[in-house]
């Protein structure tokens, strides 16, 4: 399943073992040798560099940089949506019991019911909102790129990150050797940060030249957001003007986490950064980095980045959260024994919410 | 390379490759010392150097054709500049030499890419086609320069631009602004290019103009000093290092690695991060050096700026004891800045380096 990235023999590898650390700085050219680090290495988690190098197995300093694809990062759990709180997990520290937080405390302060303990960490199952959530995200930047950068469709690559969001990959050979600082003016440019209002045509000193719907760019979107629809235009323009520039400029910053795409810019910014490869499984939730295709709206990372098969296995589930899987619910479980499809069973052992059932005892030797 | 007409020479003599542009025109370089009708050209070349030394702007003007004679002068004072400079082999006067070129290059290519050209009757059809051809001439030579390619653009109403560069090309360079109006977001954006005026276009690659003119000085040899350069080549030694004695660079015994570090990589000409700078600033100011000791030391900065730079020495001197002090030893660490030696032992802070207080504890 996996598959070898393009330029392969200039990137670096890494993978992280079970219960073990990570072992990066490898290099391959073949996605058959891909396979046999992957098989040899009882691998959980594979990971990629965006960046491409002369020399992807020596020391980073070594590395000889040569170029990076340009690589975007949108994460659910970034978007501080209301329905967080209702999927969320806490699980003991000491414990290790799974436990729902209390009412309204989300990811804070909480003590473990069982022990009493208020150490935990904690882990999310999204839903479909915020699945929803992340998409609209997506598809904000491709907009962006595609209208503003000249980035071609053929040259983004969607991707379920494998847990929580997507990874929007641009192998566009013009950004290609763009260093850090650059990659930070691009990140701020679709996140729609440090935008001012002179830009927008309004001055300390009044308006001149407010933005019309139709201009390109991100004129034409605060055009449409701010100064509405032709027939409200004029209204509009005259209340901005009245209010003057401190109120444009506090509409302006109010406007920019529904026009601008929520990324992460440190992910934007690190030309080193190694990337789970597409493919391989995720150790957060047992599902995989899967490409999206074309169809971003059709794709559901809970069917089509499933991969694991369905044959039956006991584990003993503390899921205190329904799930749904390939169209099918599962839980809520109470530290009971069930049999699940093996999917189900990799999904909630991924995130600490079941465990393998005791051995039964060894059949006698015959 | 760029073939250029001996008009666009006199515009533009920095794309000449100076030796074989002599060699060409059949002159040798003691026929310049000695020859009484080519002696003005040098007298010329000397007195451009001296008027960069001294600090003065070109004069107005200038732009356009220039008569024959005219032109031949402003191709050869500027060669025969070159060859003066890598004689006397002073880098303070390279520095103020490029600077004042890449400043009179930055006016005539935004002039070249407006196509203003003063003194030419607009209406004419001739003077139609040139300034078409000087504006595609200004594209090239910073495409040739630079590699950035600037493209004539529509008018674009919100910001008065007519030109754009590729998206990639601009954010490599505007980082170097620090003007919130140069951050992407807030330029004119779309198909994958920036909108920019001629002005913007020219003052986004002015820093590799300047490069551009230095390196080509500094990168060849000085050839020996043929009779009659003698003179114009001692008197410009003689002025440099009069007025622009060499930085006090901390290399002697008294200063702590990581502050000679921080010197070194500026004098490489390498980026030194903003951490690095702070060091050594705060470091010499406590040392009691003077601003305006301290200043040239970051001349070879890749974005250096003279104003910036007095500005943020004099903002740290008059703070220095109360707000702005010497980061510590711990903090320098934590930077990546540290390469400490057994003579660091014992010290929390660079400024105790070499002092009684930094003598082990226990006296031992
Ligand atoms: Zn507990
Ligand atoms: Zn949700």
């Amino acid at each position: 399943m996996v598959g070898a990235p393009r330029s392969a023999g200039m990137r670096e590898f890494g993978y992280q073992r079970f219960n073990s650390g990570m072992v990066r700085h490898l290099s391959l050219r073949t996605a058959g040798e891909l396979r046999v680090m992957l098989v040899q290495n009882a691998v959980s988690d594979a990971y990629c560099s965006s960046g491409y190098y002369n020399f992807p197995d020596l020391p980073m300093a070594d590395k000889d940089w040569q170029g990076a694809d340009l690589v975007f990062d949108i994460d659910s759990k970034d978007l501080a949506l209301p329905c967080r709180a209702g999927h969320t997990v806490l699980k003991c520290a000491a414990c290790g019991a799974p436990f729902l937080p209390p009412d309204g405390a989300g990811e804070g302060p909480a003590a473990c019911p069982g022990c009493g303990s208020p150490r935990h960490d904690s882990r999310s199952l999204p839903c479909r909102d915020c699945v929803a959530g992340a998409k609209k995200e997506v598809a904000k930047l491709l907009r962006v790129l595609g209208e503003d950068l000249a980035v071609l469709p053929e040259d983004c690559a969607v991707y379920f990150s494998g847990n929580e969001g997507f990874h929007v990959h641009v192998d566009d050979e013009r950004f290609r050797g763009i260093g850090s600082g650059a990659r930070g003016e691009i990140a701020d440019y679709v996140a729609f940060r440090g935008a001012v209002p002179e830009r927008f045509g309004m001055a300390r000193s009044g308006a001149a030249g407010l933005p019309e719907a139709g201009e390109a760019g991100w004129r034409g979107r605060v055009a449409a957001a701010l100064l509405g629809p032709k027939s409200a235009r004029p209204r509009l323009v005259r209340e901005a003007k009245a209010a003057g520039y401190g109120a444009f400029a506090a509409r302006l910053a109010g406007l920019q986490p529904s026009l601008g795409a929520r990324i992460d810019r440190n992910v934007t910014t690190d030309v080193h950064r190694i990337f789970r490869l597409p493919g391989s499984l995720s150790g957060k939730s047992g599902l995989a980095k899967a490409p999206c295709g074309r169809d971003l709206d059709g794709f559901d990372p809970y069917r089509d980045a499933c991969l694991v098969d369905g044959d039956p296995v006991d584990v003993v589930a503390r899921s205190p959260v329904r799930f749904r899987l390939r169209g099918r619910g599962f839980g809520p479980y109470d530290g009971e024994a069930v049999t699940v499809p093996r999917f189900a069973a990799a999904y909630m052992i991924c995130k600490g919410l079941a465990t393998a059932p005791p051995r039964p005892p060894a059949p006698a030797p015959r | 390379m760029i073939t250029l007409g001996p008009d666009e020479m006199a515009r533009y003599p920095f794309l000449a490759e100076s030796g074989a542009y002599l060699r060409d025109a059949g002159f040798t370089l003691e026929q310049f010392g000695t020859d009484p009708d080519l002696r003005r050209l040098l007298d010329g070349a000397e007195e451009r150097v001296m008027a960069a030394a001294r600090g003065e702007a070109r004069r107005a003007g200038g732009a356009g054709a220039l008569s024959g004679d005219a032109a031949t002068f402003e191709v050869f004072s500027f060669l025969l500049a070159v060859v003066l400079l890598r004689m006397a082999g002073r880098p303070s006067l390279v520095r103020r030499f490029a600077l004042r070129e890449a400043m009179e290059a930055e006016r005539r290519l935004e002039q070249d890419l407006r196509h203003i050209v003063p003194g030419r009757d607009a209406a004419s059809a001739a003077g139609g086609r040139r300034r078409s051809g000087e504006k595609e001439l200004a594209a090239r030579i910073v495409g040739s320069l630079t590699g950035v390619r600037i493209v004539a653009s529509g008018d674009d109403a919100a910001s008065g631009a007519t030109f754009a560069v590729p998206v990639a090309d601009y954010v490599e360079r505007s980082g170097r602004f620090h003007e919130r109006e140069w951050k992407l977001v807030n330029r004119g954006v779309s198909a994958g290019l920036v909108r920019l005026t001629a002005h913007e276009a020219i003052r986004l690659v002015r820093a590799e103009l300047g490069n551009h003119i230095s390196s080509s000085i500094l990168s060849a040899k000085a050839p020996p000093v043929p009779p009659g350069l003698e003179g114009p080549v001692g008197r410009l030694s003689a002025y440099a290092d009069r007025h622009f004695p060499r930085p006090v660079a901390p290399k002697d015994a008294a200063d702590p690695p990581c502050v000679k570090h921080a010197a070194a990589v500026l004098e490489r000409g390498e980026n030194l991060p903003h951490s690095g700078r702070f060091l050594l600033a705060t470091f010499l100011l406590r040392r009691g050096r003077s601003v305006e000791q301290i200043a040239p030391l970051f001349r070879n900065a890749p974005d250096y700026s003279e104003r910036v730079t007095m500005y943020q020495l004099n903002n740290l001197a008059t703070k220095d004891g109360t707000g702005y002090s010497c980061p510590s030893c711990d903090k320098v660490r934590g930077q990546g800045l540290c390469f400490a030696t057994p003579e660091c032992d014992g010290i929390v802070n660079p400024v105790q380096f070499g002092t009684r207080a930094a003598a082990p504890p226990g006296g031992g």
